[in-house]
């Protein structure tokens, strides 16, 4: 056994190669990347070429695992919270078909929205698909969950969710690994011909199937070693802590805690090890990071028995995430005010970098948009949802991947005009290609920018899915050649780019212009290596 | 030994490196350690901070609780300010003193080094300039490392030995300017301290 100092998202790579995974599917978001990028660039995972290519989208990548798992082998498929929306149509329906290869679902939410659109609480996807769930405390549980997430999955024939947040996604610690890695499976097809056609009989059989499982679930959760209940003599309260709310706990009480513990990690809810707690306490505390799962579920309907105490009375922010001030407040531990902040403070959000082509876009489109008047342009998630700050104020919404052109599009319709939408060249290929399709069939009047940067930047430069091929997709798609531009995005092009941009709002269709130029931090490192 | 450090920066100024050599050294005298990093949206030159715990004890939380941490450690003045309210009440302030400007409304350095200065427990040094005299403007993050030591206990050939591997690709003459670098913000410090 030796030690590695791992973030908790490599932690979840590093235990997912040493259980023998044959792949990861993956498509980057934030806090969540560092899991593939971490297999990527793994000796092991290397030498055994374990599948690591990122996919185009957080469903595709989830559909390939699954096929990765049809064929007897163990995946693992990673993703941000909202990413688990996209790929929520077939997360849903593995849980009724099983799994053959063990498959862990590794989710990273976003509580405080560092770097998201909302703080969404992925166990209320597990729960809603009721599947397992585990929720790491900490580096070293992360990486043994990927471990006993794998074998937990085979053991029940249903994939697993690991769900983490951002904390503990991106904090670094020392792990404990096991020697080598487990050898990968065989090739081996489902006994079962029918377990993956879900067809509405053989649905209802699965899914009866799955109502079945639910028991033992529970009683597994029951046993875990990821669950535990601690003593403590001061039975005025019982304390939950979910995940990484343990930590913050045991910051407070870094001895023998006062009140009786119980610690969650593995889902359904141990009913059991509750029970014991509610038996011996006058009331209950539930510290939980994201929403108050748990807190509602022993709330129950009607609020009767005991007092719990959470996020929904007040004793913890209804909204942002955890911290050992906000539990030691919750815990009414007194505690000394802290030093006051500087007054001269101002914020520092983020920015587009120097010298970056998206710049140029808005520049140029700014310059355009001048006689049309505010709120005409429809953008997307990525480096450049910046616009929508000062200095450039160019972009009026960023709601998930892809809904600018679909947005752009449904303002064209009630007629608006220019009806314009603003979207980097990995948003689109992600999801945006199927909302032109809509555009091209009803000939909407719509102006498309693609933002390309040949690169997913925002989450750190990872390969763009259709790098040099925006052109030809948008053509596939049925945009007429007539109306698709592609320029490079210099301070040089600014004139073209203007041209461009009024004639073809003045033309009455679908048209597509691509600024393109490689992003300069993904060059800058290119040069670098 | 417990030590809770605050690192501030702005995205892109690389304080990682930092955090790195100390992780290093930490690890190597079998110190426990957890290092809460920022990544995603800030990155792109916004402010970014990393709470670095060290401890022969288990360490359970991954962020330092308010008005704990021993050091707040920023390679920009207008960061030194930002985590004042992580600072315990003898702890100190080691920052660079040359200014990062990539807001509008960046406020008057003047002022920022006049609040800087009236902090109780500080150390204000210009780190790129002592960079600059030792080599090489791009280690004035080792100046800052160096300048934080005297108040980390660890071992200096722990924090020497960091350095050497994390400069180890780039060659000898890397390491012996970073070295340089380090020493020079050391002596910076030790100079205050001796006063």
């Amino acid at each position: 056994m030796h030690k590695k100092l791992l973030l908790g998202v490599e932690a979840i790579g590093q235990g997912a190669i040493d259980a023998g995974i044959s792949g990861v599917y993956a498509y980057p978001g934030t806090p969540s990347t560092e899991i593939t990028e971490y297999i990527q660039e793994n000796d092991v995972a290397i030498a055994r070429n374990i599948h690591r290519q990122w996919s185009a989208n957080e469903k595709t990548a989830m559909e390939a695992a699954l096929g990765m798992s049809y064929a007897g082998k163990r995946t693992l498929v990673c993703m941000k919270h909202v990413g688990l929306n996209v790929a929520a149509d077939v997360f849903m329906n593995i849980a009724v078909t099983g799994i053959n290869g063990g498959m862990i679902i590794a989710v990273a939410d976003d509580p405080s929205m560092h770097s998201s659109q909302n703080e969404q609480d992925s166990r209320y996807y597990g729960k809603f698909a009721m599947v397992p769930v585990l929720e790491p405390t900490d580096q070293q549980e992360a990486y043994d969950m990927a471990i006993a997430g794998l074998e937990l999955s085979e053991k029940t024939g249903v994939p697993v969710m690991i769900r983490i947040t951002t904390r503990l996604a991106h904090s670094r610690s020392g792990v404990r690994l096991i020697e080598t890695a487990k050898e990968e499976n065989k090739i081996s097809l489902p006994k079962d011909p029918m377990q993956f056609v879900l067809l509405p009989h053989n649905a209802r059989k699965r899914y009866n199937l799955l109502l079945g499982l639910q028991e033992r679930f529970a009683k597994l959760a029951e046993e875990s070693p990821f669950n535990c209940f601690e003593e403590g003599e001061d039975r005025s309260l019982g304390i939950v802590c979910c995940g990484i709310a343990f930590n913050y706990f045991r910051e407070n009480y870094p001895g023998i805690s006062p009140y009786p513990v119980v610690k969650i990690s593995q889902y359904p809810l141990p009913e059991k090890l509750l029970f014991r707690l509610e038996s011996q306490v006058d009331e209950i505390l539930v510290l939980e990071e994201g929403y108050p799962l748990v807190e509602e579920q022993l709330k129950g309907f009607f609020g009767r028995g005991k007092k719990i105490h959470g996020r929904l009375d007040g004793y913890l922010p209804r909204a942002g995430e955890l911290n050992p001030d906000l539990v030691a407040a919750a815990l009414k531990i007194e505690k000394q005010l802290p030093q006051p902040a500087a007054e001269i403070l101002v914020n520092r959000p983020p920015a587009l970098c120097k010298g970056c082509g998206h710049h140029d876009t808005y520049r140029a489109l700014n310059e355009v948009m001048e006689e049309y008047g505010k709120g005409k342009v429809f953008s997307d998630i990525g480096c450049y949802t910046l616009g929508a700050l000062p200095p450039y104020n160019s972009i009026y919404s960023c709601v998930d991947m892809g809904a600018s052109v679909t947005m752009a599009k449904g303002a064209a319709d009630a007629g608006l005009f220019p009806s314009i939408a603003v979207v980097g060249d990995s948003t689109f290929t992600h999801s945006g290609i199927t909302g032109l399709l809509d555009a091209v069939n009803e000939k909407s009047n719509i102006v498309l920018i693609i933002g390309d940067n040949e690169s997913i930047s925002m989450t750190g430069g990872q390969d763009s899915s259709a790098v040099g091929r925006l052109e030809s997709i948008c053509e596939g798609v049925g945009v007429s050649p007539d109306h698709i531009h592609v320029l490079e995005s210099l301070p040089k092009n600014h004139e073209l780019l203007v041209s461009l941009l009024r004639k073809e709002i003045a033309y009455d269709g679908v048209s597509v212009i691509i600024p393109r130029r490689e992003c300069i931090q993904k060059q800058a490192r290119r040069k670098r290596s | 030994m417990k030590c809770d450090i605050v690192l501030a920066g702005v995205g892109g100024q690389g304080i990682l490196s930092i955090a790195t050599v100390l992780g290093f050294a930490a690890v190597e005298n079998n110190l426990y350690l957890k290092q809460a990093e920022t990544h995603g949206m800030s990155q792109r030159g916004g402010a970014v901070q990393s709470y670095l715990r060290l401890s022969d004890k288990p360490i359970f939380s991954d962020l330092i609780p308010s008005g704990e941490a021993q050091l707040i450690l920023s390679v920009e003045p207008l960061e030194s300010l930002r985590y004042l309210s992580f600072l315990s009440p003898d702890g100190y302030v080691i920052t660079n003193t040359t200014p990062f400007v990539n807001i509008p409304d960046y406020p008057n350095e003047e002022e920022i080094l006049k609040t800087i200065r009236n902090l109780p427990r500080v150390v204000a040094i210009d780190a790129e300039s002592v960079a600059k005299n030792v080599g090489n403007v791009k280690s004035s993050n080792m100046v800052m490392l160096g300048a934080a030591s005297p108040f980390i206990d660890l071992p200096l050939e722990s924090l020497e030995q960091g350095i050497r591997e994390i400069f180890a690709k780039k060659g000898e003459e890397m390491i012996a300017m970073n070295l340089r670098a380090f020493h020079a913000g050391r002596a910076w410090s030790e100079r205050i301290l001796n006063r």
